[in-house]
């Protein structure tokens, strides 16, 4: 039965393991810029977890759009597993977490293991939502880029996402 | 959808008001206004107590009776709960608004992989009856009614009241539940659904039907414009969103053979208040009157009692900022005075913090005496809708009614309410007008003081509720607990008999009943349904 809820969420385990055989290009090995020029950013937004207020998340693809990135908007009730393999498979630039709960840690902190391990850490992890001021330097230090507590200017975001993805 | 739009020339004079809604607002109204609307005392407003109800539910208001207050409450686990409870209970609060923990709310256990970190974190984790009988341990349930804030799976929470009412020695025909119960707007604003609409509106249906024939004083359904409205609505779309989904449910309902008429009296709405006072106020007498119109034209009922919009009107988080959180209890007396205004018949706020956190005791505590002041020293129980007569806002009850029935024919005009949701029109809408507001807001376009307007640079520090680890220790130890106690034979045999009903497409509730008294747990409930339902899929809007 737990299938179901599996389907649900976008996660196997299967395929949760498979995502740590994705790109191998780390950000060492990068040293000219990511991009050709005219490339256009490319933003995976998502909520992780079970919370669905998701005005926050639908606001942000919406105005990331509106500044000329493509979004894939991701949705509802995913895992940190589904979320390394959208992310991988849809070639995206960004990964936009909506967290509102308080559990924005241990989420980020699954994200980013997830994400090392899939030979992925050269995206770019940003979060968003309900983030205490005293939870950004931990956050930070597990490798998130950019984190934009509510009330966060939109043209600050589409700044800050810009100058990530330069 | 918050605050109104002012135009102004270059010396900082308004010279048009735009409200959410779009209804513009003149510097005077006089008796011309009222005649150029064709208002009617009798068919606009009639007496308090009497159709169409715009004054009010009852004729004498709160003379009578002063407003239920339902401050929002429950973490961590059962025990937790209880003990906030009783202590709102010893405050003077008389009736229980029971918040409930994502995994609960999403039909998972507590041992679930996707309830990690989770589990008693928004409110309180109920695995199983076990739960219950302590949540509710030391309550009088025939006095305290109890809203029960969950949706996806309502119907098992409905039927885990019974059997903790039971258990606990009440008269299930003498207590009171109020589930949520309202998987539309699940889907249009707050995201905790789990199975597709279909199935999950004939659940509805289920509990409607049973609470006719097993639990006379359960009102099954509160349908929440309010979430509607936190997502993005106009307080004109709230109420026809609403009033379109209480259709919904009452057309499933009717399909199986019932008049509206034997059940609608039991629908509760929950609906929002943030923003402009008097659009606010409009608002609900305008939404009494279409509501009882409605029911009056559409489904033929005529029983006064059953025509009332019954309700919470209820501050809400959209209106609140992060910036300067105090200035939040000042927002929120004035949500609680055009719920007063409005007449309501209970209320809530959310609490100054709730920008950063589920509340505090002592934010939950200031929100219920923000409430208790406006009853008892400032003049709300004096006269029954003071407002009244009023030029202005008898012209803009009126306006506002005209924008409520528009958005319901809109909804109409979409394929009704099930496909303008599923198919994203709805969703659509909303997330751009959220967008819209939002960017307004930042360009100073729409004003919201301490934010864009009278900003100061200090950052204050708020007191938040911690979550508490041990809370999920706790309740893993109790699941794998009462897992290892509780006869297998029973619990399995009560659960085919729920998936058995479930397929034939018959009334899950009484199989329901039977798995909570046996102590099945709430996943091992929800899991039957994903296994006969399958699950909700959500509309690609961008």
């Amino acid at each position: 039965m737990d299938d179901s809820v599996q389907n649900a969420t976008g996660l196997s385990a299967d395929r949760a393991a498979s995502a740590g055989q994705g790109p191998t290009a780390t950000a060492a090995d990068q040293a000219e810029p990511r991009h050709a020029p005219g490339h256009r950013t490319k933003v995976l937004v998502v909520k992780p977890g079970l919370d669905g207020h998701d005005r926050g998340a639908k606001v942000i693809a919406i105005a990331l759009k509106e500044a000329g990135m493509e979004v894939v908007y991701m949705g509802l009730h995913q895992t940190a597993e589904a979320i390394v393999r959208a992310a991988i498979d849809e070639d995206v630039d960004v990964i936009g977490l909506s967290i509102l709960t308080g559990g924005h840690l241990p989420i980020c902190r699954r994200l980013m293991e997830l994400l090392r391990a899939a030979g992925a850490e050269d995206l770019a992890v940003c979060v968003g939502g309900v983030i205490p001021k005293k939870d950004i330097p931990t956050l930070q230090a597990l490798g998130v880029k950019g984190v934009f507590p509510g009330g966060t200017h939109l043209d600050d975001i589409v700044a800050a996402i810009t100058a990530l993805t330069r | 959808m918050d605050v109104a739009r002012y135009i102004k020339n270059e010396k900082d004079q308004i010279e048009d008001v735009i409200l959410s809604s779009g209804i513009h607002v003149k510097t005077t109204y006089g008796p011309e206004d009222l005649e150029a609307i064709g208002f009617d005392y009798a068919t606009d407003l009639g007496e308090p107590g009497e159709f169409p109800y715009t004054r009010n539910n009852f004729s004498t208001g709160f003379r009578t009776r002063e407003w239920t207050t339902r401050q929002y409450t429950g973490f961590g686990t059962a025990k937790e709960t209880n003990e906030r409870f009783r202590l709102m209970i010893d405050h003077g609060q008389t009736g229980l608004n029971v918040a409930f923990d994502l995994p609960t709310q999403m039909g998972l256990d507590s041992d679930h992989p996707l309830a990690m970190g989770e589990v008693g974190r928004v409110g309180m984790a109920v695995d199983s009856l076990h739960d219950f009988e302590t949540a509710f341990a030391g309550i009088d349930l025939h006095k305290v009614g109890a809203g029960l804030t969950i949706n996806a799976v309502a119907s098992i929470m409905l039927a885990m009241y019974q059997a903790v009412a039971e258990k606990l020695g009440f008269d299930r025909t003498k207590i009171s539940a109020t589930p949520q119960n309202d998987i539309i707007k699940e889907v249009i604003g707050r995201g905790a659904w789990i199975y597709p609409l279909e199935p999950a509106i004939r659940m509805i249906g289920d509990t409607i039907e049973y609470s006719m024939t097993v639990m006379p004083r359960t009102n099954p359904v509160s349908v929440c414009g309010y979430h509607i409205r936190e997502s993005g609505a106009t307080p004109a779309q709230e109420m026809a969103y609403a009033f379109c989904i209480a259709n919904a449910y009452i057309d499933e309902t009717a399909r199986r053979g019932y008049e509206p008429e034997e059940f609608v009296g039991r629908f509760s709405f929950n609906l929002n208040i943030f923003g402009n006072l008097w659009e606010q106020v409009a608002k609900f007498r305008a939404g009494r009157k279409v509501w009882a119109t409605n029911l009056r034209d559409k489904y033929g009922v005529k029983n006064p009692k059953n025509l009332m919009l019954r309700g919470l009107f209820a501050g809400g988080g959209s209106g609140l900022t992060k910036a300067e959180p105090e200035n939040n209890i000042m927002r929120g007396a004035y949500y609680g005075l055009a719920a007063a205004l409005a007449g309501a018949q209970s209320t809530a706020l959310c609490s100054f913090d709730e920008a950063y956190a589920i509340p505090t005791e002592r934010s939950a505590l200031l929100s219920l005496r923000t409430l208790q002041i406006l009853m008892d020293e400032v003049g709300m129980r004096d006269t029954v809708d003071p407002l009244a007569g009023s030029y202005f806002m008898e012209t803009l009850t009126k306006q506002m009614e005209e924008k409520i029935w528009e958005e319901m024919r809109d909804v109409e005009d979409h394929g009704g309410i099930v496909t303008a949701v599923a198919q994203g029109y709805v969703p659509r809408k909303l997330a751009w007008q959220a967008y819209e507001f939002e960017r307004d807001v930042q360009r100073g376009d729409l004003i919201k003081v301490g934010v864009n307007k009278y900003v100061t640079s200090e950052e204050e520090e708020v007191e938040l509720h911690e979550y508490n680890e041990e809370w999920a220790e706790c309740q893993a130890t109790d699941l794998a607990e009462l897992k290892r106690i509780r006869e297998t034979g029973p619990v399995k045999t009560t659960l085919q008999a729920l998936e058995g009903v479930a397929r034939k497409g018959e009334n899950v509730m009484p199989a329901l009943v039977e798995c909570c008294k046996a102590y099945a747990t709430v996943g091992e409930m929800a899991d039957v349904f994903r296994d006969v339902y399958g699950v909700y899929k959500e509309p690609n809007i961008f």
